[in-house]
């Protein structure tokens, strides 16, 4: 227990540094899963294609095998950035495509009268999904959403596998390597991860009371 | 929705009631209605563009077009530049030797999916029933083990059984050190998905099974057990096949599935990018297959499940 409160500081770098990776990619592929889904859903096929192939190919590579694309290939190809950023950017273009897939069954989710009847009063395109669609589907997936945000978080830690250490799978790695006590420092970062996941879930269940749609 | 280790499961599977039809591309055939036809289930949102809005829907094509390949020959260039291009790189991956290796490396990815995905199944299984049951002997620590595993990082374990194996004396094969963790957090991912299933079927079953005089265990059995199996199905294959995903994490400790495979051969010909690349290619072909038998299988059972 002594290596647990004797390395509070070291935890709490780690927790904070997984936070911060997890925050960051889950704001980038929430941007992008937008912009696809909005592809995906336009008039224009070229878009609806690209958006779709997209979707497609990139949620069949495993995160790990991106990972290590962009980590270890991307330099190959003359593009060095910084490690963290690069595992971010990595990871924000594979959850991007589970975010498109969200949204998209959250607009399916309205009930396709509501939108007829918006266009019959005469709403356009814009304002039809800004006041009938949206709202509504985004209160369809909270909870997906969530559900989303925990596996980003517990993926965070595939960044330790590609040599971002500072991040709580890394340092609890470090950890043990120093004292070798592996069950009291696993058991604590299990236990951040657990907390974490526990505060997403429960958050989202309030949220979901709170802003659920009567039908 | 349950979380899982890998995403979550893919919501609203197509809804087919909303489908909604497309108005602009009526006829069924030839290949560019196909195309328009790709994501147009979504067509609903806008009306019938009119003169000014096809025009605008044409300008906009054209631009995203020139938008797209100016992207695409970007990265083509930046791999040109750098001289990753060179058919001498590319080149290995068409000689027998190489192909057989990463074939062998393909097979051992797929035993890693296979094996644990027989062993967590009925672990799963398992788990749900002991969680459902009505003693809490059983149930609570059910419930503890999936609630906690569902929540901890499949590398966190790798890493523990990694490094505090060999503290505490026990050596077990790299496989194995692979397979356990893969099998303790996917088992508690399928539990919620039995368990889900379980409890999606209307109270009506159960209660007409006790009302037939049978008890706890027979009416599971023989009157639960086999609707829910049918309603989780789809859940279950798509979470099997996340397990291809899962194997990857052989890379972290050092078992020859294709992502390592890759890396060895890459370090070893100076061809790290391209390694790479076709590794994931392979995933992708494997994956996309993979989801299409899982097509058929929904389909064929898919009609008796939609009843319960």
């Amino acid at each position: 227990m002594d290596v647990i409160a004797g390395n509070l500081d070291v935890f709490g770098q780690g927790l904070l540094i997984s936070i911060q990776i997890s925050v960051s990619t889950f704001v980038l592929a929430g941007g992008l899963g937008l912009l696809l889904t909005v592809c995906r859903i336009s008039p224009v096929l070229p878009l609806r294609l690209a958006a779709t192939a997209y979707v497609e190919l990139v949620r069949s590579i495993p995160l790990l095998v991106l990972l290590i694309l962009f980590v270890f290939g991307l330099p190959e190809i003359g593009l060095v950035g910084p490690l963290l950023g690069t595992a971010v950017v990595a990871m924000s273009l594979y959850w991007a495509t589970f975010f498109s897939e969200t949204m998209r069954s959250g607009v399916r989710a309205v009930p396709q009268g509501q939108i007829e009847a918006a266009r019959a009063l005469g709403f356009t395109f814009g304002q039809v999904l800004r006041l009938v669609v949206l709202p509504q589907a985004l209160r369809t997936i909270i909870q997906p959403l969530a559900s989303l945000l925990i596996a980003i978080v517990l993926n965070s830690s595939l960044a330790a596998a590609v040599g971002v250490t500072q991040e709580l799978t890394g340092q609890t790695q470090l950890l043990d390597q120093r004292y070798a006590q592996p069950l009291v420092t696993f058991g604590a970062a299990a236990i951040c991860y657990v907390a974490m996941a526990f505060i997403i879930g429960r958050s989202a269940g309030y949220l979901d009371r709170r802003l659920a749609v009567q039908r | 929705m349950s979380s899982t280790t890998e995403q979550p499961a893919r919501d609203g599977v197509g809804d087919p009631e909303i489908s909604l039809a497309p108005v602009t591309v009526a006829s069924p055939g030839g290949l560019r209605a196909r195309f328009a036809a790709i994501g147009a289930q979504d067509a609903a949102l806008f009306d019938v563009p009119g003169p000014r809005g096809r025009q605008r829907i044409r300008i906009a094509t054209v631009v995203s077009i020139v938008v797209l390949a100016v992207m695409l020959a970007a990265g083509v260039r930046q791999f040109a530049v750098n001289g990753q291009l060179e058919w001498s790189k590319w080149q290995l991956f068409t000689q027998w030797p190489v192909i057989r290796y990463l074939l062998n490396a393909l097979w051992a990815t797929l035993q890693v999916t296979l094996i644990s995905g027989a062993i967590a199944l009925p672990l799963g299984a398992l788990l749900a029933l002991a969680r459902l049951s009505r003693s809490p002997l059983l149930s609570r620590p059910a419930t503890l083990f999936v609630e906690v595993l569902r929540a901890v990082p499949l590398l966190l374990l790798i890493y523990a059984l990694l490094l505090g194996l060999p503290s505490t004396g026990i050596r077990i094969p790299l496989f194995w050190l692979l397979i356990i963790p893969i099998v303790l957090t996917n088992a508690a991912v399928l539990a919620e998905i039995f368990r889900a299933a379980v409890k999606a079927l209307p109270r009506g079953q159960t209660e007409a099974a006790y009302a037939l005089g049978l008890g706890y265990w027979p009416a599971m059995r023989l009157v639960v057990l086999p609707q829910a199996v049918r309603l989780a199905a789809p859940a279950l294959i798509s979470q099997i096949i996340r397990l291809l995903k899962d194997s990857t994490l052989g890379y972290v400790v050092s078992y020859l599935e294709l992502l390592y495979s890759a890396r060895v051969l890459g370090e070893f010909n100076h061809t790290v990018i391209q390694s790479f690349v076709v590794v994931a290619a392979v995933f992708i072909v494997a994956n996309l297959t993979l989801a299409a038998l899982a097509g058929q299988v929904e389909r064929r059972i898919g009609g008796a499940g939609g009843r319960a």
